[in-house]
């Protein structure tokens, strides 16, 4: 062996080193991967907003629980609250995709008052298949929701396949969430 | 005067080192409100230690015991909810991490996932270490007197030894005193 094969050992090093580097330092680390990707959907029951029924008292909706996602084809769940101004930008790309019917959308309105969540839902409308309210934001942290708007996918068998952190925008929607939805489809 | 540099430099370094002195105390009594606290003083303290192994996810480098985010609040009653129902501390550890999974943990589990993390370190210090025993060893054995670059002065390493010639010059030198 050549004697200046030695000298290439600390550029191999650095190279290794810049490799790492470069793909480590462009992820953002406020991203966490999800610890419930391909786990199943867990145990909930969420009640609609307020009382459910469209009234003075302020209610809505029909909530949904765990055994919505068993053998209804894929589902997204979309974690919003009115107080979440990120939720705000996205809302519209939310109407497009529920409005596409390749999934049904969820809603999960994270520790909202049902005054202001239905003030918001009148404002901007409702586009989700049912919401149900965690008032408290138990249910949110069973999905392991760290930060709204989350988005997850959920499969046929409620499983959760796939969770998008931060807020949906075309972007997203064409390149990150619609391949999913088609891939977890088929 | 030329005392002053070193005297501003001291009351600088005093200066800083005394800072913390005004934050510290103030610190850990923010997030962890009055209402939280356990009426039992053995399973609040373990409240406490388990609350400042997790990481707090929206802030990140503050364990749930610092941070005052909504969400670390909420994670800190429910790891008092779940002592209080009997709970062992890895009990409840092992519930948010099902959930956040291994990064809520401030120190990361040894396990084949974190393998290069717990063992890089020990691992370059090795390659470190036997490089340079192997560099050094190189360099004190003697030159072996065969192949090129062996001849005077050639050898990277010790000198070759004196000739009978050089040893009287030398003693010759010693005994005058000096040439």
């Amino acid at each position: 062996m050549p004697r200046r094969t030695i000298y290439l050992v600390p550029l191999s090093v650095f190279l290794v080193m810049a490799f790492y580097f470069a793909v480590g330092l462009t992820k953002d680390p406020k991203i966490i991967p999800s610890a419930l990707i391909d786990q199943p959907v867990p145990e909930f029951t969420l009640p609609p907003i307020g009382d459910g029924q469209d009234g003075p008292r302020g209610g809505y909706g029909k909530g949904f629980s765990t055994a919505d996602f068993k053998g209804n084809g894929v589902s997204v769940v979309n974690i919003f609250a009115s107080w979440c101004l990120p939720c705000r930008t996205e809302h519209p790309f939310i109407t497009r995709l529920a409005k596409m019917k390749v999934a049904r959308v969820y809603g999960l309105n994270y520790k909202d008052s049902p005054k202001k969540a239905l003030k918001w839902l009148r404002e901007l409308g409702d586009p989700y298949f049912a919401i149900g309210a965690d008032r408290d934001g138990r249910v949110g942290i069973d999905w392991g929701v760290y930060g709204v708007p989350e988005t997850f996918i959920v499969d046929n068998d409620g499983r959760i396949r796939y969770k998008h952190v931060g807020p949906l925008n075309q972007e997203v929607l064409d390149d990150v969430i619609l391949p999913a939805i088609r891939k977890i489809s088929r | 005067m030329r005392a002053r540099p070193f005297a501003l430099i001291a009351a600088l370094a005093v200066a800083l080192w005394s800072l913390p002195v005004f934050f510290l105390p103030t610190a850990p009594a923010w997030a962890v409100n009055p209402d939280e606290v356990l009426a039992d003083p053995v399973l609040e303290k373990r409240a406490r230690e388990i609350s400042k192994s997790l990481r707090c996810l929206v802030c990140q480098n503050q364990s749930i015991d610092d941070s005052d985010a909504d969400l670390a609040k909420d994670l800190r009653i429910i790891v008092r909810e779940r002592l209080l129902n009997g709970n062992s501390d890895s009990q409840v550890i092992d519930y948010v991490v099902a959930r956040y999974g291994d990064f809520v943990l401030l120190k990361p589990p040894f396990k084949g996932t974190t393998l290069v993390l717990w063992l890089g370190p020990a691992v370059i210090l090795g390659l470190g270490i036997l490089a340079m025993v192997l560099f050094l060893r190189r360099r004190r054995s003697p030159v072996s007197g065969t192949g090129p670059g062996t001849g005077k002065g050639a050898a990277p390493g010790r000198p070759e030894p004196l000739s009978a010639e050089e040893k009287r010059r030398l003693e010759r030198l010693m005994k005058d005193g000096g040439p």
